[in-house]
């Protein structure tokens, strides 16, 4: 059994700053950090792997130095590590990065499970596992909480909503994307670490992967981020209250009711 | 899809918006997105339609014209009583290549969120996730969507210029809920599920809805969050009580998370839940980066801390020097006098 562990690297913070005359994210001097939820994709891999056999392969795409998460994924137990990097994949919107994503598991050798995290903390949309999934045409889950059961030719697992879970079978090849809850990732030994700061880690270019040209990087990409700006800023503590428990307690109240944050009726409910 | 030229481009038109359907019920959200989806079609002089995939929800139809569909496409099919990823895009796909919407909004709910980029990567067209701004460019008549990303740091303005239909998504509680139109009425299509769409789909083997009051901080108006400050389990008691009187949710910080004072789902930040709350009020929670980009965009924050310096008591828009301990039990009280105002 083959699985893919799809890892992204993220900045270690996401106070991501604007550059005010570019108007464009600045990202030099960040640190570069393994996407925290994707730690939860790789350990799960491993846990599948210990159970039945087969091998974790784990996949970036990203710049040279995205190495770096495909290290970390190998010194907690994966068996090899893949980078997509070159020109042709810059600028990728999720659609593009699925489909890069994709073909690499094609030219990999399939897999019969894939696994991606709940989500990038920088991007945040959610939507490159169930891309990937498209692509490959193959069942899907995301959000899962917990594999309840391996068989040689499926999966069940149990998928978090926001009322309750649903248990679904998904014939493999499948792709499933993790929450925090699965698993509690393993710490690298310092052994591992070491055998993995040595390990040989594949890079292909889109050639590599057989990518049409117009498939990927930022010709391929349907959206197009055209302005980036900080947030509204907050007025900050418009109102400061420091008074002895009581008083200051109804002020809060009095403050909330008069901005019509409390209503009445949550007043009297309670009488 | 590829817009070809302009001829194809003009070829879509409409604003859809796919209303989600859990148990014949239709989530509010869809209501949300109705309201919206209907100034986006006074502004492109067209009509807006929803979709419905789900099984009993035909009681409910007068409702979705009354928050503003123009035409409701129904899919109504035992089949697609629970969320499958797979059978609800292969429709959605034949349905969007068949009737060529301009624009599709849907909720990033747990099943919007699963479902759409699925759609979009099919079909080859861009998707915007969790959209706070929606509106049409009045010179090019493309959709300009907003987002924040990097947790709320920054704000994109996102276009997709050249691609049909233009997608996206939008947390519920977002939009503003629109006031409905009794009465209203509009048209009705009816399709159905086809053999092929039924080809390599996943079985669901049960679907379990919790019995113990679920965390969803994503839908709450007010949440009430602890952090370290609550010292343990019975500090969240107190807050659940704070909490349950306001009519709120219960939030927490990591620090308390890494506890084990209080379950994750709990948590808001980096690391755990996103959310944009009229109201967030912090206790004793510092306001360390990685907390405040789960929760700056809420409308109104209010903190409580005995430290008056701390990122959180600067960020407040109301703020509350003193032991939170003393203050909140006063606050219960003060909650619970009702009328007194
Ligand atoms: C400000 C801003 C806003 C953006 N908004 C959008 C938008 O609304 N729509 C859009 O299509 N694009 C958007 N993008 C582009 C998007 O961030 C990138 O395409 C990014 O490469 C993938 O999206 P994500 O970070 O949201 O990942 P998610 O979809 O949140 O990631 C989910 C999982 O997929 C896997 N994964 C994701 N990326 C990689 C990777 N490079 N290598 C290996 N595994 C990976 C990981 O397992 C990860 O946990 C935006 C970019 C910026 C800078
Ligand atoms: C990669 C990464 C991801 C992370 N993700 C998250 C995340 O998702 N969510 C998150 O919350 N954190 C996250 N963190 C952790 C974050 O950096 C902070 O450590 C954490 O948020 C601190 O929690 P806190 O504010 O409750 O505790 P503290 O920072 O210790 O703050 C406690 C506050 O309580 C006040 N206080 C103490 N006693 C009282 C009292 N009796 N009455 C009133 N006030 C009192 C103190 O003055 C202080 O301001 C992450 C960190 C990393 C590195």
């Amino acid at each position: 059994m083959r699985i893919v562990v799809c890892v992204k690297q993220v900045p270690a913070t996401t106070d991501a700053k604007i550059d005010p005359e570019t108007k464009r994210i600045v990202r030099e001097g960040t640190k570069a950090i393994l996407n925290p939820f994707d730690l939860y994709a790789v350990e799960e891999a491993l846990r599948i792997r210990e159970r039945c056999g087969g091998e974790v392969v784990a996949l970036s795409m990203g710049p040279e130095n995205a190495k770096n998460v495909l290290v970390e994924a190998l010194s907690m137990g994966a068996d090899r590590a893949v980078l997509l990097s070159g020109r042709g994949f810059a600028g990728s919107d999720t659609w593009a990065t699925s489909y890069a994503l994709a073909k690499a598991i094609e030219r990999i050798g399939g897999a019969e499970l894939i696994i991606c995290g709940k989500q990038a903390v920088d991007g945040d949309t959610a939507q490159v596992g169930p891309g990937i999934a498209a692509k490959l045409d193959i069942m899907q889950a995301a959000n899962v909480s917990s594999v309840d059961d391996i068989c040689p030719d499926s999966i069940t697992v149990s998928r978090m909503n926001e009322t309750g879970y649903d248990v679904l079978k998904l014939r493999f090849p499948a792709l499933i994307t993790v929450l925090k809850d699965i698993n509690v990732p393993r710490i690298p030994t310092l052994r591992n670490a070491r055998k993995a700061r040595a390990a040989e880690i594949a890079v292909w270019s889109p050639e590599d992967i057989g990518a049409e040209p117009d498939k990927i990087g930022l010709n391929a990409s349907p959206t197009r981020v055209v302005k980036t700006e900080p947030p509204a800023v907050r007025a900050g503590a418009s109102v400061r209250i420091c008074a002895a428990p009581s008083e200051a307690a109804k002020a809060l109240t009095e403050e909330l009711f008069r901005r019509g944050l409390i209503r009445a009726d949550v007043r009297e409910e309670s009488v | 899809m590829k817009i070809i030229d302009e001829f194809d481009r003009r070829s879509y038109r409409n604003v859809w918006t796919v209303s989600e359907c859990a148990g014949g019920d239709i989530h509010p959200v869809s209501y949300e997105l109705l309201g919206k989806a209907r100034e986006l079609a006074a502004a492109g002089g067209c009509e807006v339609w929803t979709v419905v995939l789900g099984s009993g929800f035909s009681e409910h139809l007068d409702a979705l014209y009354a928050y503003g569909a123009d035409v409701i496409v129904a899919v109504d099919d035992a089949r697609m009583r629970a969320f499958n990823d797979e059978l609800e895009c292969h429709v959605l796909e034949r349905l969007v290549e068949k009737y060529r919407p301009e624009i599709v909004l849907c909720a990033a709910t747990s099943r919007g969120r699963a479902l759409i980029p699925r759609l979009a990567s099919r079909i080859h067209t861009g998707l915007t996730a969790d959209c706070t701004g929606l509106a049409i460019d009045p010179d090019s008549g493309n959709l300009l969507q907003t987002r924040p990303a990097f947790g709320g740091n920054i704000m994109a303005t996102i276009k997709c210029t050249d691609y049909r239909p233009q997608m996206a998504t939008v947390r519920p509680k977002v939009m503003p809920m629109p006031s409905p139109e009794p009465g209203r009425t509009g048209r009705l299509i009816r399709e159905s599920i086809l053999a092929s769409d039924t080809l390599n789909i996943k079985e669901i083997l049960q679907t379990v809805e919790r019995r113990e009051p679920t965390v969803n901080l994503s839908e709450a108006r007010i949440i009430v969050a602890g952090g370290r400050a609550m010292k343990g389990p019975d500090g969240f008691r107190l807050l659940e009580a704070f909490a349950k009187q306001l009519g709120g949710a219960v939030g927490a910080s990591r620090a308390a998370v890494d506890n084990g004072w209080i379950a994750y789902p709990h948590q808001i930040g980096q690391t755990g839940a996103t959310v944009q709350t009229d109201v967030y009020i912090a206790c004793g929670i510092s306001g360390q980066i990685q907390h405040l980009v789960g929760m700056q965009s809420c409308k109104t924050i209010v903190a409580i801390d005995i430290d008056d310096t701390t990122p959180m008591m600067k960020l407040a828009d109301v703020s509350v020097k003193g032991d939170l301990f003393e203050i909140i039990p006063e606050l219960i009280k003060e909650l619970n006098k009702g009328g007194s105002l």
